[in-house]
């Protein structure tokens, strides 16, 4: 590991699993200052996660200043660095058309892209790259049809997204700019002609109430939080799958626990390490330490999904019905749904929770009835990860059938 | 429940489908029924733990207080 110098110790990964250095701080303290300075602090208390995401009036998500003092652009639309009534307003627009009940009337199209999608990966012959011909697609796909956006320009929006998640910094900004540029242009056409994707649907039901940059915004964040998130979450809780034979025995015997295994595959992967970083308003104590104004604050995620569960916070601890995987943060898919943190907490809560929900569970049901004799087609110590992404990953998953 | 807080995350309505709905407007939590019966506490509770925006508040009835007590809606 010649690079683990470079990765903060809370991105830092063994396959799934947090390093133990991550362990043994989170186990000492709640917070504390990581080396390099930036961010100021890491949080990995569940409890304290919990309590800095709720409290949108004492931490700001508007981005900090960069190294330079330079402000950054804004981020007209944007979900997720917005505070107070300006998020609010855009929350509620697009709100409604993320809801249980909307998400379910979409369900037939997600398994019918779904069942598309396990068509190629069969037809392309073993080992085949689940990452490639599946959990990519899927996410991208599903998200192409709410958004109204044309197929074709996936692959464009893959690129600028494998580009963006590059540690290269100025190969990073022009790929974000033409990422949002890129939905500037669809915005006005659909302003002319608007389609049954989102974007149309903002124009029908608000017209110049929401200016074209803000709907351009809303689609980057919705397909910037959406697609890779999603299918990382996928092709890693599979891999969490393969690595837990009898987890993934259990799931087939009782399929009526996917939805439980949803949730726990989403907290035991949580690809979305760290939430995107709060500065403090005002000086907060909190944990026994004061969190100066205008410091940046990351809450670890996935420190605070991986530590013991107690009482309250689901039962993490073995009680679930499947009699075995009682470890603190081991994988057991019959645990009764803990209150994980992976799609985050607090106003920012994940928008496409019910969207991401639902198409895993489309996904993973598929995929283990096309496959009944599903397995990794590598080695685990084979698999290549994306550790400095914005959210973790792995750059391809072989398997077998 | 405080729809303020709301934020539509749909916990409550994929969990408890029996007690919470979203609505069709703004996304935002309705209930499902005005009062709930002792029985319901449990789920109610894992509820309003569950609720991201902490908008859940399972409160006893007036005049009946304790484990007796139903739930009802804080405000609306």
């Amino acid at each position: 590991m010649t690079q683990s110098f470079e990765i903060p110790i809370d991105k830092r990964r063994n396959v799934l699993d947090p390093v133990p250095e991550l362990r043994e701080i989170s186990a000492r303290t709640p917070l504390f200052r990581p080396p390099g300075g930036m961010p100021h602090w890491i949080v990995t208390d569940r409890e304290l996660v919990r309590q800095i995401l709720a409290d949108d009036e004492r931490f700001s998500s508007m981005p900090p200043p960069e190294q330079d003092g330079r402000k950054p652009d804004p981020h007209p639309g944007s979900l997720l660095q917005t505070d107070g009534a300006v998020h609010a307003r855009l929350r509620r627009l697009v709100a409604p058309m993320f809801t249980v009940r909307q998400m379910k009337t979409l369900e037939p199209m997600m398994v019918r892209i779904v069942a598309e999608r396990l068509d190629v990966l069969e037809r392309a012959g073993q080992p085949a790259d689940l990452m490639r011909y599946f959990a990519r697609p899927v996410s991208g796909l599903i998200l192409a049809e709410i958004l109204g956006l044309p197929r074709d320009d996936l692959s464009e929006l893959s690129r600028l997204g494998d580009h963006r998640a590059s540690g290269h910094s100025p190969r990073r900004h022009s790929a974000t700019s033409e990422y949002v540029g890129h939905f500037r242009k669809l915005v006005a056409a659909e302003r002319r002609n608007p389609g049954e994707g989102l974007a149309g649907a903002l124009i029908r039901e608000h017209g110049n109430a929401v200016s074209d940059e803000e709907i351009a915004g809303i689609c980057e964040s919705i397909a910037n939080g959406s697609i890779e998130n999603t299918a990382e979450t996928i092709a890693l809780g599979t891999l969490a799958l393969l690595c837990h034979p009898e987890q993934m025995t259990l799931l087939r015997e009782r399929p009526e626990l996917m939805d439980r295994a949803v949730e726990e595959l989403l907290r035991h992967v949580s690809v979305v390490a760290a939430v995107s970083p709060r500065t403090a308003l005002v000086d907060v104590a909190i944990g026994g330490e004061v969190i100066k104004a205008g410091e940046v604050v990351s809450c670890s995620v996935f420190a605070a999904n991986r530590c013991p569960y107690g009482e309250g916070d689901g039962d993490a601890d073995g009680n679930g019905d499947s009699g075995g995987g009682g470890s603190a943060d081991g994988l057991d898919i019959a645990r009764e749904p803990a209150n994980h943190l992976a799609l985050g907490y607090g106003v920012h809560f994940c928008l496409g929770a019910a969207l991401a929900r639902l198409q895993m569970r489309v996904a993973f049901t598929g995929l283990l009835e096309r496959f009944p004799n599903l397995r990794l087609g590598a080695g685990v110590e084979e698999l290549r990860f994306r550790v400095l992404a914005p959210q973790f990953g792995v750059e391809t998953l072989p398997v077998l059938w | 429940m405080d729809r303020d807080s709301c934020v539509g995350s749909g916990a409550c309505a994929l969990f408890e489908p029996a007690f919470f709905d979203q609505s069709e407007e703004d996304g935002l939590v309705l209930p499902r029924v005005r009062e709930a019966e002792p029985e319901a506490l449990p789920a109610l509770r894992a509820a309003a733990s569950r609720c991201p925006a902490r908008a859940i508040s399972v409160v006893p009835l007036d005049g009946h207080d304790g484990p007796a007590g139903g739930a009802r809606d804080r405000t609306d």
